[in-house]
This record gives C-alpha cells, sequence and structure tokens, in this order.
C-alpha cells in the first residue's frame, strides 16, 4: 500500500488542508487529563513540601534533626539493603532459569513468582506473624533460643521481601525471554563455562532492565508501610521505619514534622522518577519491549 | 515432540545446550518456597485448623461482612473511575504532542514511587474540611475526608498508573489504516473511537481495572489515614485484620486474611473469564 505523508484531511472534498481549525476536540481532552492529573497527582506532592515548610526553613531542619529521625532513616536503609539484593540475586536466578529454558510448569512458576501483587501487604506481615509471632509456627521454638524476628528487624526485612518479591524478576524474565539465547548459545560452542556466560554475556543484557527493576524495587522496599507496620511493633526510635515515623508523628499531631520526615520519602520518590524517565528514555526499546510484553499476558 | 511419539509426558522440558538448569530451578523454588509459597500454606493450614464452623463464625461478624462489603464496593468505584480517567490519560499521552507530555508522561508512576503513608497524611490533608480542597467542597456540603468517598479517593490515587501503564502500549501498536479508512468514510472521531479503537483496547483495559482492583482491595497505607475508620462504613478490611493482631486476637485475623486471599482470587478469576469473551468476540 501506498504510503502517504499527507495528513488524511488533505483528501476530503470540503476540508481544505490550509485553513485547519482549532483542534477543539483534542484540546479539551488533553486539559481533562492534565486536570485530573494535577488534581490527583501533583497537589498531593506539593502539599507535602508546602506542610512541611510552613512553619519556616529553621522549624522544617529541627523537626529533622532528631535522632528518632537518624534512627529511621538507619532503619530504613538496612532493610533496603538486605531486600533489595536479596530480590537482584533471585530475580537473575529465576530470569535463568525461566527465560533461557523451555519447561512444563513454567507459566505455573511466573504466576507464583507475581503473587505477591496480589496480595495485601496486610497479609505478608500477618504471614510472618502467623510464621514467627509468638503463638506462631517456630513462636515457642524461637522463644526457647531467644530469638526475637516479630516486633525486631528480622521481621520487617523479611515482610518487605515479601512484599517486593516480583519487583526485579517481573522486570527482567520478560526482557531476557525476549532477547532469546542465540548469544548465549554461540558462547557455549565456543568453550565458555556457565559463570563465563552468565557475567560475560547474559549479565550485561540485562542491566539495564535489572537497573530499572532495582529502582522501583528499592522505592517500594524503602516505603512500604502496611506489611512492616504490622511487624514492627511501632517502638518508636527503635523499629521504626521513616514510613512508620511518619505515622507515629501524624497521629500525636506533629503534622508539620510528620510532613518533614515524610518530605524526605518524597524526595527519593522524585528522585526514583527522574532516574526511571531518564532510564526510559535512553534504553526506550528495551524497555518497552518488556512492557509490550507484561500487557500481552 | 514428546507428543509426536504418542505419549505426553506429565513433565517435560526442551533440550538446550546452555548449562545451570537443574541449579537455577532448584534455587527459584526453594526460595519461592520459603518467601512466598511456604508462608501462605501455613495461613491456609491455620485456617484449616480453624474447622469450617470456626471459619464462618468468624466470618459471620456483622463487622467483618460490612467492611468486606466497605473494601468491595470502593475498590470496585475506585478501579471504574480510574478506568475512564486512566484510559483519557493513556489516549491524550500517546496519541496528541503538547508541550510538558513527557513530564506528565513521567508523572503518572508517582503513585508507583511515593510511600503509601506519604500519599495518606497528603491526601487527608488536602480533602480536611479546612484543607487545599476540602474547604472548596466544604460549601457545597461535600465531605471527602473521613468518609467512604475519602476510601474512593485514596484507592484512585495508588491504582491510576496499573491502568495507564497497562493500556498505553496498546494504544501505541493500534495500527492506523482502519481509523483512517473509517474516517475517509465519513465516520466521527467519536464513532471510531467507540468502535473500532475501543474494542482493541479493552482487553488491556480489562487487564489494568483487574490489577488496580487487586492494589485497591490490598490497599491499607494510603487509606488509614483518610477513611475515618469507622467499622461498616469506612472501616477496610486489610484494617480490621490489623486491629485484630492489635488484640492478639490471630484466628479472627488468619480468617479474614484467607478471605480476602479467596475474594480477591475470585475477582481475578471473574475477570480473566470476562477478557477471554471479549478477546473471542472480537477475534482479538
Amino acid at each position: 500500500m501506498a504510503v502517504s505523508t499527507q495528513p488524511i484531511e488533505a483528501y476530503l472534498v470540503n476540508k481544505p488542508a490550509r485553513e485547519k481549525p482549532f483542534p477543539w476536540g483534542p484540546a479539551l481532552l488533553i486539559t481533562t487529563a492534565l486536570g485530573f492529573m494535577a488534581l490527583f497527582l501533583v497537589l498531593p506532592l506539593l502539599i507535602v513540601f508546602s506542610e512541611a515548610l510552613s512553619a519556616g526553613l529553621a522549624e522544617y531542619l529541627a523537626a529533622l534533626d532528631d535522632p528518632n529521625v537518624f534512627s529511621a532513616i538507619w532503619i530504613t536503609l538496612i532493610i533496603a539493603a538486605i531486600a533489595v539484593p536479596a530480590n537482584v540475586v533471585f530475580g537473575v536466578i529465576a530470569a535463568w532459569c525461566i527465560a533461557r529454558f523451555e519447561f512444563s510448569g513454567r507459566n505455573l512458576l511466573i504466576t507464583l513468582i507475581d503473587l505477591p501483587f496480589s496480595i495485601s501487604p496486610v497479609i505478608a506481615g500477618l504471614l510472618e506473624v502467623l510464621l514467627f509471632g509468638l503463638n506462631g509456627l517456630l513462636g515457642p521454638w524461637l522463644g526457647n533460643h531467644n530469638i526475637q524476628i516479630i516486633f525486631a528487624l528480622p521481621g520487617m526485612v523479611l515482610a518487605t521481601t515479601f512484599v517486593t518479591f516480583p519487583f526485579v524478576a517481573r522486570e527482567i524474565i520478560p526482557l531476557a525471554q525476549e532477547q532469546g539465547n542465540d548469544e548465549e548459545e554461540a558462547a557455549v560452542t565456543l568453550g565458555a563455562s556457565g559463570f563465563q556466560i552468565f557475567w560475560r554475556v547474559s549479565l550485561p543484557k540485562l542491566r539495564w532492565g535489572l537497573l530499572y527493576g532495582v529502582l522501583l524495587c528499592n522505592a517500594r522496599a524503602m516505603g512500604e508501610f502496611g506489611a512492616v507496620s504490622v511487624v514492627s511493633g511501632k517502638i518508636y526510635g527503635l523499629t521504626d521505619t521513616l514510613s512508620l515515623a511518619v505515622e507515629s508523628l501524624y497521629d500525636s499531631y506533629e503534622i508539620q514534622a510528620a510532613f518533614a520526615v515524610a518530605s524526605l520519602l518524597a524526595m527519593l520518590a522524585l528522585v526514583t522518577l527522574v532516574l526511571k524517565a531518564a532510564l526510559e528514555w535512553r534504553h526506550r526499546d528495551e524497555l518497552h519491549a518488556v512492557r509490550r510484553k507484561k500487557a500481552a499476558t | 515432540m514428546s507428543a509426536t511419539l504418542g505419549r505426553r509426558r506429565i513433565l517435560w522440558r526442551k533440550p538446550s545446550i546452555l548449562p545451570g538448569f537443574a541449579p537455577s530451578l532448584t534455587i527459584t523454588l526453594v526460595w519461592l518456597g520459603v518467601i512466598v509459597v511456604g508462608p501462605l500454606g501455613v495461613m491456609l493450614w491455620f485456617t484449616a485448623g480453624l474447622g469450617w464452623r470456626g471459619f464462618f463464625s468468624i466470618l459471620a461478624h456483622p463487622r467483618v461482612i460490612g467492611d468486606l462489603f466497605v473494601s468491595l464496593w470502593t475498590a470496585f468505584a475506585a478501579s471504574l473511575v480510574n478506568a475512564f480517567f486512566g484510559l483519557l490519560v493513556a489516549w491524550v499521552l500517546t496519541r496528541y504532542r503538547f508541550p510538558g507530555r513527557r513530564l506528565a508522561d513521567a508523572l503518572v508512576d508517582l503513585p508507583f514511587a511515593l510511600p503509601t503513608a506519604v500519599a495518606g497524611i497528603a491526601l487527608s490533608t488536602l480533602y480536611a474540611p479546612n484543607g487545599w480542597i476540602g474547604h472548596v467542597l466544604a460549601p457545597l456540603r461535600i465531605t471527602i475526608a473521613f468518609t467512604p468517598a475519602g476510601i474512593v479517593v485514596a484507592m484512585m490515587f495508588v491504582s491510576l498508573p496499573f491502568i495507564v501503564r497497562t493500556v498505553q502500549p496498546v494504544i501505541e501498536d493500534l495500527e492506523a489504516e482502519q481509523e483512517e479508512a473509517a474516517k475517509l468514510m465519513g465516520a466521527t472521531d467519536f464513532d471510531i473511537f467507540r468502535r473500532i479503537s475501543l474494542p482493541a483496547i479493552m482487553p488491556a483495559l480489562l487487564t489494568g481495572f483487574a490489577l488496580a482492583l487487586a492494589r485497591c482491595l490490598g490497599e491499607y497505607g494510603s487509606i488509614i489515614f483518610i477513611a475515618g475508620n469507622k467499622p461498616m462504613i469506612s472501616e477496610i478490611l486489610p484494617l480490621l485484620i490489623v486491629a485484630k493482631l492489635d488484640q492478639f486476637d490471630y484466628q479472627g485475623a488468619t480468617a479474614i486474611g484467607t478471605l480476602m486471599l479467596m475474594v480477591s482470587f475470585l475477582l481475578l478469576l471473574a475477570i480473566n473469564l470476562l477478557q477471554a469473551w471479549v478477546r473471542r468476540r472480537h477475534g482479538g
């Protein structure tokens, strides 16, 4: 079929191409969409910073200069520093298994990996309590050995790992499937060992998708609230993450301080969005292949 | 392969020269079992320990049924409204070129990146009677914060990107030929959208709706600040689980957790069936 670059209107008899009327329809649609986004996305972001700075910069900094806030930052970082690498290692191994080989039960495996996406974070916390809590499955044994998991850091790490479980795997499995095995098979025939193939061929192919998954996983791990709140015991200054500190402060009517801590998390979100947009812009084709594949399933 | 030999093996694997199948599968299964499947199994096992009678006597409580109803209708309302606006946003972002489009496109993912507790206090401050949006609505006698409408607003915030990001690639891939042909034959823009574009987008829109619904049903952090949390009116099921756990009522929490799992799987199954029906009908 001959492809014309002229707009379709040019062919219509009673619509001369030169006097194009103002596109009222698209303008209305664009305004509505942007208005909706301003109301639902921009305003919540703005109010965080507006409330945080409502008493001036000095008060803002004073609210953050608090040992409890420092401890919350520290705990948040520790949780992310364990949960994210754990999910990266798992994601890469699962991607190797699922994308490089064809075997029965592959789709079931993908469904199981996706499971935490459709489970409430509160249930994720509940699961850890049922396993490790005082009356839980392993509770008595842990009690005898003086190991505390619930209302302590290990439980919070486990709950966060559950919630962020699919984030990395779900980004790189479709990407690896899309890329195929040609390079890996060529490497085998040239005599490369398994580890050489993995480090020199597979991992470099996946790096941008992997980075993308890490970004999303990290944002969720640092911001997780429901799952962590169930298992943390909410001991302010001891087992509070930044998200939990926001709740503690807000519930004790220290609104400005709550928003000051919230502004740290909002900045993390903005950095995540900027990096994500930059990655998408530079590696558009690769990441779009993933989106398309995910949308098709 | 094995089927051509006349007998299908239940477990098969396509031969490959790549190494590492057994170890990677083992690690995947073990890790999946320890983190996800095992704990879920423990919850179901605890539920089974209650027996049918115990299970139902917990669920038959009016507060449980009332909260389930609240969770369901607010999640449906939020996902439906978002199906409309999410489709609109996705359409505008892919079909039109205007200043600030890239910024708007990046901003769609904000709810993924912004921690839910932050969203919760931000929304509840915005919609409180003296807040930026609340004080505009107050003279109109509309209150959103601390009512079920607040739950819907918070759910809409967290679930918007699920719809936009599922629908967007499909709109990008729509073929222009059919639309152009329809336009040449004199169809209006709206007719073209309704008759040609929408049927092609529909399966993806349903997928997005399902993802949004699952997210809304499970959401906790952003809702509790704005909801008011009155039992059976503005209290959601996840909050009831937390309340039971705070009273060390493990059995109650377990039964409600299992109920939530069952409800969300039934809904996802129903939407999958609906999707299959739509695909068949439009030959997609």
